[in-house]
């Protein structure tokens, strides 16, 4: 599908990481590697530490409240100016009813204000944002905020070295509004469902329900330990769709607009890990300084939220006084893969806060 | 370059003879992991950035299928 719309922007952007920190070294003895080659894949992968939630019962709502009432608490943003909420999530607070709703209720929003719940992973931002700018074109629609949250430490496997080791929590809010600026915003988002099951959380749906049977622990060809109600991730399969499928999507979108890759100051992409992050700057031929790939290694890869935070942690000062042209890409979960090239900055608030 | 090749391999995995050793990948002699680590080195070692969509197993099959993957890559 093809992104193009004009008189739009984004406004604010918030970053929300939980306040709790775990380090690589506290959880390696976890995994069934020597302690040299743990040692070796963390420097390439860039792990370090990462973000999660404390306790099991802090949820995606949660950290989304938390940024919420500081957005509210700070004067940053209106409750009366909100026109409509999106929540992008792979951990909703229910399976009924949609989060949004909840958060509707939970702030005592008018009856106006339309609520949407997503069901979007890697590409959750890029995603959130198309339907922001739908949503925009329709009458009385002027403001949109959009959430993207996932606290997905709970559905991983502390004993499986392929997503344990990578794997944050976090939350962001997103204010996207009209302008009056003659803004210019292009890009696309493609999916092939044939590579659904690459990243699947099998058991906990209408089609495996979690029962004691789901929550015992197998172990992998590799040693990985985990149960059906964990995170399953296919790496190879989507370290290659990546790989082609990413470079190939921008170079289109860069050939049928206005723009060139030397164009664009930032290249702020979802962040799966630095050797897939470095793989990609070199083959879409940029300098791996406009490509910031330092999330994993201090916060984890939060899904859908890590494009926020990318923006919020590297750009935060930059973008509340001036204005960048920026290239927003997140693929995985799906398989989906979308990128929006647009400008970026001047805004109301960029910043990330801990709870 | 094939002698180079095989002190990095032996380095990831020393336990064992990439010197006389082939099928890399299906005998189970290198993980995943392993490539993420072994090509991370390559890059170093010969200045180069091995193409992401050449990160494929039967490109490390043996010491001459990753010797081709380097010259592929602009290796001296």
């Amino acid at each position: 599908m093809k992104i193009n719309f004009s008189n739009k922007k984004i406004t604010g952007m918030l970053s929300i990481l939980p306040s709790n920190e775990v380090m690589f070294e506290d959880e390696m003895h976890n995994y069934s590697f020597s302690e040299a080659k743990s040692l070796k894949l963390k420097a390439a992968m860039g792990f370090k530490s990462k973000r999660v939630v404390a306790e099991e019962s802090t949820t995606s709502f949660d950290l989304t409240v938390a940024g919420l009432d500081y957005l509210f608490e700070n004067d940053l943003l209106d409750k009366s100016s909100i026109d409509a909420i999106l929540f992008v999530s792979q951990s909703p607070e229910f399976i009924m009813p949609p989060t949004s709703n909840l958060l509707h209720g939970k702030y005592g929003l008018e009856e106006r204000v339309f609520c949407m719940d997503i069901n979007q992973g890697c590409a959750g931002f890029v995603v959130g944002l198309q339907q922001a700018f739908m949503l925009l074109n329709n009458e009385g629609i002027n403001k949109v905020v959009l959430c993207n949250a996932d606290v997905l430490s709970p559905k991983v496997s502390k004993f499986d070295r392929n997503s344990n080791p990578l794997i944050g929590d976090a939350a962001a809010i997103t204010i996207i509004e009209n302008t009056s600026d003659n803004t210019t915003i292009v890009g696309e988002i493609r999916m092939d469902g044939s590579g659904a099951m690459a990243l699947n959380i099998p058991a906990g749906g209408a089609r495996m329900p979690v029962t004691e049977e789901t929550s015992e622990l197998y172990e992998d060809t590799f040693g990985n330990k985990r149960s059906k109600n964990h995170l399953v991730m296919q790496g190879d399969n989507v370290f290659n769709f990546v790989q082609t499928k990413v470079p190939e999507q921008i170079k289109n979108i860069v050939d049928n607009s206005d723009d060139s890759v030397e164009s664009i100051d930032y290249f702020l992409f979802h962040q799966p890990n630095r050797f897939m992050l470095q793989k990609l700057a070199d083959k879409i031929g940029v300098s791996r300084e406009k490509l910031p790939f330092n999330v994993v290694e201090n916060f984890g890869n939060s899904s859908g939220v890590t494009i926020p935070v990318v923006t919020t942690y590297n750009l935060g000062e930059q973008l509340e006084t001036s204005e960048l042209k920026v290239c927003f890409s997140g693929f995985g979960v799906g398989l989906t893969w979308g990128t929006i090239i647009m400008k970026l900055g001047n805004l109301n608030f960029c910043r990330l806060i801990y709870k | 370059m094939k002698n180079q090749i095989i002190e990095i391999l032996n380095g990831i995995r020393p336990e064992f003879d990439f010197g006389t050793e082939t099928n890399f990948i299906s005998q189970g002699m290198l993980d995943s992991f392993d490539l993420i680590t072994l090509v991370t080195e390559l890059d170093e070692a010969f200045g180069i950035s091995i193409d992401g969509t050449d990160i494929l197993p039967e490109n490390f099959e043996s010491v001459d299928a990753i010797e081709a993957l380097l010259k592929k890559n602009g290796a001296q």
